[in-house]
C-alpha cells in the first residue's frame, strides 16, 4: 500500500467510507469540522447520506435514526457538543445501536477555547449521559491510527451493538502523516435487527424502554455482561521501552508521542523509562498496568486535563505502585522538557541511586 | 369483522389490519390499549392503522414514537417500530427515511413532545422538507406527567403548574404550530382537524390518510395537528371533553388547511444506486494505482536524516505551505515526516506556524519544540522561537539585517531580505519558496526530484510553479553564497 499526507480528520471520513459508514450526520465546531466538511464532500460521492443537522442534539438522534434502519453511521464533534450527545449516546446504549462518534477534543469548561485537551475523558470514557451503560473509547495517537481505529471502531460498534468513541485531539486531528489505506471497501450490511421498511423486518423494534422493573434490570444485565466481554476481549495497549521500565510514563493520543521522545532522552541518561500507551480507554487494559507493576518503580500519568485518565490508572494498579501526575490544560501541552524533569527528580526519589549512577559510568 | 345492527344503524366491529391481534409487547391487559376512556390517541392510532391498510404499506412502514401518552405505539401497531428520545421523533425520522427511501416513515407525537422540547427538530424536518408523515396530537396539556402547562396550553386553562389558568403575561400564548409551519416554503401539506364531534372525527380520518398518502406519492413533508380530548387530566367526562374540543379549543386553534402544495410539488423518485465497491478507493482518493511511486530509491542514506523544523511567519506568507512542500518531498524521498500547523487561537491572530519533522527513524513526537532550523519570515515570529532553536541549528530569518539583541553564538544564522528577493524574481509571495530552497541546501538530504513532485502535488497553477522552481532555485543559490561571503 502507498502512504499519502493527510490530516487526521479527513482521514477519519476516509476510512469511515472504506469500512461501510453511508451516514454522516453532524453539527460543525471547531476543532472537528473537518470532518464534517469532509464527510459532506465524500458520502454523497459515495451513495451515502451526509446532512448538516440543526444542533448536537438532533445529530445525534439522526443517528439513533439511521443506526434504528441499519446504516453504518457516524457524527464527529468536540467538547460542548459531545455534552449536546450524551443524551443521545444513553439512548442509543440503551436501544443498542451501533454508531461511531468521534470527539476532537477542545478546551472546557464551557465554552474553555478552541485548542486541544484531554478534558473529554470523564465525560466519553465514563459515559457522560444518563444510565447504566458504557461506551467503547478508542485513542489514536498518529494520522495512521486515525484511520485504522475508525475502521476498528465500526466493526466493534456491531460486533457490541454499542456506541464507539473515537477520543483524539486537536493535534492528531489537524496534523497531516503518511497514511495508507486497505484498498478494498467494505460492503454495507442490513443486520437483522433493523428496522427496514421490508417484511421481513416489520417486527424488528427499536427501544430503550422497559416499563417493567425486573425487565429493565435484566436488560442491564445483559448490557454488563456484553461489557464484560468487550474488557475481556477488546482492550490494547502499545507498551514501549517497558521491557525493563522502572519509571512507566502513561498517555494517549499526542501526550503518548510525547512521551516516547522523552523515552528516548531518559534513556540516553541511563533512566529505566517506558511508556504505557493505553489504546482503548474503556475497556480499560487494566492488565497491562498489573503486568508492568511486578518491575516499575512509580507510574506517571501526562495528561492535557486536569487529572481524568489518572484516576482509570489509580484503579488498575490498585495502589500497587504510587502514581505522579503531570497535567497541562487551557490548550497548553505537557512539554517534553517539564516529561523529562518530572523524570529526573522521580528517578532521583523512587530508584536506587546506584542503578542509575552505575548506567551512568557505564555509559562514560 | 362482525357487524350488528342499532336501530337503522349498521354498526361494525373489526380490527385494522395494521394493529397486532394481541397486544403482546404490552405487560398485561393484552386485549386493550392503556388510553384512558374518550382519549383521543386510541381514535387517532384507529385513524392512522386504517389509513396504512387502505394504502397498502403495512410492510413498508416504520413508525416514530414518541414520549408522552402515546410513547406505546409499538406495543399496537404491526409495522416497523423505532422509539424516538424525547422531542426528538422528527430528526430520527429523518434519518430512518433518508436511509430507506423507500420506506414510509410516520413520525407521532403529542404537543409536548413536538411543541415544547421538540420545537427545534420540527421546524428544521419541516423546512428541510423531509418526507416524512408527522401525526401531531394537541391536547393543550401534558398528560403522562399528571397535567402541566404546554406551549398548547390555553389562556386561563389551568394546569399543575399554571394553577392560577395560563397567563399570557408570563407564559405566552397557545403556540399555533401548524400556523408556524405553514409559513416555511417546503412543508407538503399541513391541515389541523379536531376530535370534536362525528364531523370533524371524518375530516380527520380523511387528513390522516392524505398526509400518509402524500409521502406514498412521494410529495414531501406532511403535518396533520389534531386537537383531542383527555377527559382524565381535563377532569371531564369522554363526552364533555368532545365537545370542549370543539367549542372551546376550536377557538384557539381554528381547523382547517393551512398549507398545501400537493399540485404544485413534483413526486421525488428513488435516489439512484451508488458507485460499486471497487470505485470507493479511487473516489476517495487512496487507491494505490492514483498514488505516486515516490523517489526514494534515489535517496542516499549515507547518515541519519532527523530534521526538526519550525516555520513561523504572519497568515498569508505561505507558512503552511511551506511546511507541507517539505513534508510531501520527504514523503516522496521515503522518509518518515509529519506536518503540524499551528493550533489554536494563534491561528486567528494573524500569525502562523508549523512543526515538520522528517526522518529517517520512525517520528516519536510531530511536535518541534526544540527546531534544528527555524524559519522566521518576520521579526516577531524570531524573536518568538529564536531561543528555542537546539545549539548548533540554523536560524533562517526574513530580513535585511538580525536584530543583535537576537544574536546567538551557538546558533548558525542567515539573514537576508527574501520577500525582496522574491519580489524580483516576480511576486513577493514566493518569499517561502526562496527561504525553503536555502532550507534545502542547508538540510542537504532531499533529492531535487522530490521537491519537484512535491510542488506539482499541492500548486495547481503552472504559472506558480514555474515562479516557484526558480524561487528555490534561487534561494539554493544565496545560501551557497553566502558561504563564499564567508
Amino acid at each position: 500500500m502507498r502512504k499519502q499526507l493527510m490530516k487526521g480528520n479527513e482521514a477519519i471520513v476516509k476510512s469511515a467510507i472504506l469500512a461501510g459508514c453511508r451516514a454522516f450526520y453532524g453539527y460543525p465546531i471547531t476543532p472537528a469540522s473537518e470532518i464534517t466538511e469532509a464527510a459532506a464532500e465524500y458520502m454523497s460521492q459515495t451513495g451515502g447520506v451526509f446532512l448538516q443537522a440543526e444542533s448536537e442534539v438532533a445529530a445525534v438522534n439522526m443517528l439513533y435514526g439511521a443506526a434504528s434502519a441499519g446504516v453504518r453511521c457516524m457524527t464527529s464533534s468536540s467538547g460542548p457538543g459531545i455534552s449536546l450527545m450524551q443524551e443521545g449516546i444513553s439512548y442509543m446504549a440503551g436501544a443498542e445501536l451501533p454508531c461511531v462518534i468521534a470527539d476532537i477534543t477542545r478546551g472546557g469548561p464551557g465554552l474553555g477555547n478552541i485548542a486541544a485537551e484531554q478534558s473529554d475523558y470523564h465525560q466519553v470514557v465514563k459515559g457522560g449521559g444518563h444510565g447504566n451503560y458504557r461506551t467503547i473509547v478508542l485513542a489514536p495517537h498518529s494520522v495512521q491510527e486515525m484511520a485504522d481505529l475508525t475502521a476498528l471502531a465500526f466493526e466493534l460498534a456491531d460486533r457490541y451493538r454499542n456506541p464507539v468513541v473515537v477520543l483524539a485531539d486537536g493535534f492528531i486531528g489537524q496534523m497531516m502523516e503518511p497514511v495508507e489505506f486497505p484498498q478494498t471497501a467494505v460492503e454495507p450490511r442490513q443486520p437483522d435487527w433493523a428496522v427496514a421498511g421490508t417484511a421481513a423486518t416489520r417486527g424488528n423494534l427499536i427501544n430503550s424502554l422497559f416499563m417493567d422493573i425486573d425487565d429493565l434490570e435484566a436488560h442491564v444485565n445483559a448490557l454488563e455482561a456484553k461489557y464484560r466481554i468487550a474488557e475481556e476481549r477488546e482492550t490494547r495497549a502499545e507498551e514501549w521501552n517497558t521491557d525493563d521500565a522502572e519509571i512507566v510514563l502513561v498517555g494517549y493520543g499526542i501526550v503518548g508521542r510525547i512521551l516516547k521522545a522523552v523515552t528516548a532522552e531518559a534513556r540516553a541518561e541511563g533512566i529505566h523509562v517506558g511508556v504505557l500507551r493505553p489504546i482503548t480507554l474503556y475497556p480499560f487494559p487494566t492488565q497491562h498496568f498489573q503486568r508492568l507493576a511486578m518491575r516499575a518503580r512509580v507510574f506517571v500519568v501526562v495528561e492535557m486535563s486536569n487529572g481524568q485518565l489518572i484516576e482509570d490508572v489509580r484503579l488498575a494498579l490498585n495502589g500497587a505502585r504510587p502514581v505522579e501526575f503531570l497535567g497541562r490544560t487551557g490548550g497548553n501541552v505537557p512539554s517534553h522538557d517539564e516529561v523529562l524533569a518530572l523524570v529526573r527528580k522521580l528517578a532521583r526519589r523512587y530508584l536506587p541511586v546506584n542503578a542509575v549512577e552505575e548506567e551512568r559510568m557505564a555509559n562514560v | 369483522m362482525s357487524s350488528e345492527l342499532i336501530s337503522d344503524y349498521e354498526v361494525v366491529h373489526s380490527r385494522a389490519k395494521s394493529f397486532y391481534e394481541r397486544y403482546e409487547r404490552k405487560p398485561e391487559l393484552q386485549h386493550q390499549t392503556h388510553f384512558c376512556p374518550g382519549c383521543g390517541h386510541g381514535t387517532v392510532h384507529k385513524m392512522l392503522a386504517r389509513a396504512i391498510d387502505e394504502l397498502g404499506i403495512q410492510d413498508k412502514t416504520i413508525l416514530i414514537g414518541p414520549v408522552g401518552c402515546s410513547v406505546f405505539t409499538y406495543y399496537y401497531f404491526d409495522v416497523g417500530n423505532v422509539q424516538a428520545a424525547h422531542g426528538r421523533a422528527p430528526a430520527v425520522a429523518t434519518a430512518v427515511k433518508r436511509s430507506h427511501p423507500g420506506s414510509i416513515v410516520i413520525g407521532y407525537q403529542g404537543d409536548g413532545d413536538l411543541s415544547a422540547i421538540g420545537a427545534a427538530e420540527i421546524l428544521h424536518a419541516a423546512n428541510r422538507g423531509e418526507h416524512i408523515s408527522v401525526i401531531f396530537v394537541n391536547n393543550g396539556i401534558y398528560s403522562m406527567t399528571g397535567g402541566q402547562a404546554a406551549p398548547t396550553t390555553l389562556i386561563g386553562q389551568k394546569s399543575t403548574t399554571t394553577p392560577g389558568g395560563r397567563n399570557a403575561a408570563t407564559e405566552g400564548y397557545p403556540l399555533q404550530v401548524s400556523e408556524l409551519l405553514a409559513t416555511l416554503q417546503a412543508p407538503v401539506y399541513i391541515e389541523r382537524v379536531g376530535l370534536g364531534d362525528n364531523k370533524q372525527i371524518a375530516q380527520a380520518n380523511r387528513a390522516v390518510k392524505r398526509a400518509v398518502e402524500n409521502q406514498v406519492r412521494g410529495l414531501g413533508f406532511s403535518l396533520i395537528e389534531i386537537l383531542a380530548p383527555c377527559p382524565t387530566i381535563w377532569k371531564m367526562s369522554a363526552v364533555d371533553s368532545q365537545h370542549w374540543v370543539r367549542d372551546v379549543m376550536e377557538k384557539t386553534y381554528p381547523l382547517g388547511v393551512f398549507c398545501d402544495r400537493t399540485k404544485e410539488v413534483q413526486p421525488r423518485g428513488l435516489p439512484e444506486a451508488g458507485p460499486s465497491l471497487d470505485q470507493i478507493p479511487h473516489i476517495l482518493g487512496v487507491a494505490d494505482e492514483d498514488l505516486p511511486e515516490g523517489n526514494s530509491a534515489v535517496v542516499e542514506k549515507a547518515e541519519d536524516i532527523d530534521l526538526h523544523v519550525r516555520v513561523a511567519g504572519f497568515g498569508g506568507q505561505g507558512v503552511l505551505l511551506l511546511g507541507e512542500v517539505l513534508a510531501e518531498a520527504g514523503l516522496d524521498a521515503g522518509l518518515e515526516v509529519s506536518w503540524l500547523p499551528s493550533y489554536g487561537p494563534e491561528m486567528r491572530s494573524g500569525t502562523s506556524n508549523c512543526h515538520v519533522r522528517l526522518s529517517s527513524q520512525p517520528i516519536d513526537s510531530p511536535l518541534v519544540t526544540v527546531p534544528n532550523i527555524l524559519i522566521a519570515m518576520n521579526e516577531p515570529s524570531l524573536r518568538k522561537f529564536d531561543l528555542s532553536v537546539r545549539p548548533g541549528g540554523w536560524v533562517i530569518y526574513n530580513g535585511d539585517t538580525f536584530p543583535a539583541d537576537c544574536m546567538r553564538e551557538d546558533v548558525h544564522v542567515l539573514a537576508l531580505p527574501f520577500t525582496q528577493v522574491a519580489h524580483e524574481l516576480g511576486d513577493a509571495r514566493a518569499c517561502n519558496m526562496v527561504m525553503l530552497g536555502t532550507l534545502l541546501e542547508i538540510a542537504n538530504s532531499l533529492p531535487q526530484a522530490s521537491i519537484d513532485v512535491a510542488l506539482r502535488r499541492l500548486i495547481k497553477n503552472p504559472k506558480w510553479v514555474e515562479l516557484d522552481e526558480r524561487a528555490l532555485t534561487r534561494g539554493r543559490e544565496l545560501f551557497k553564497e553566502s558561504l563564499q561571503e564567508v
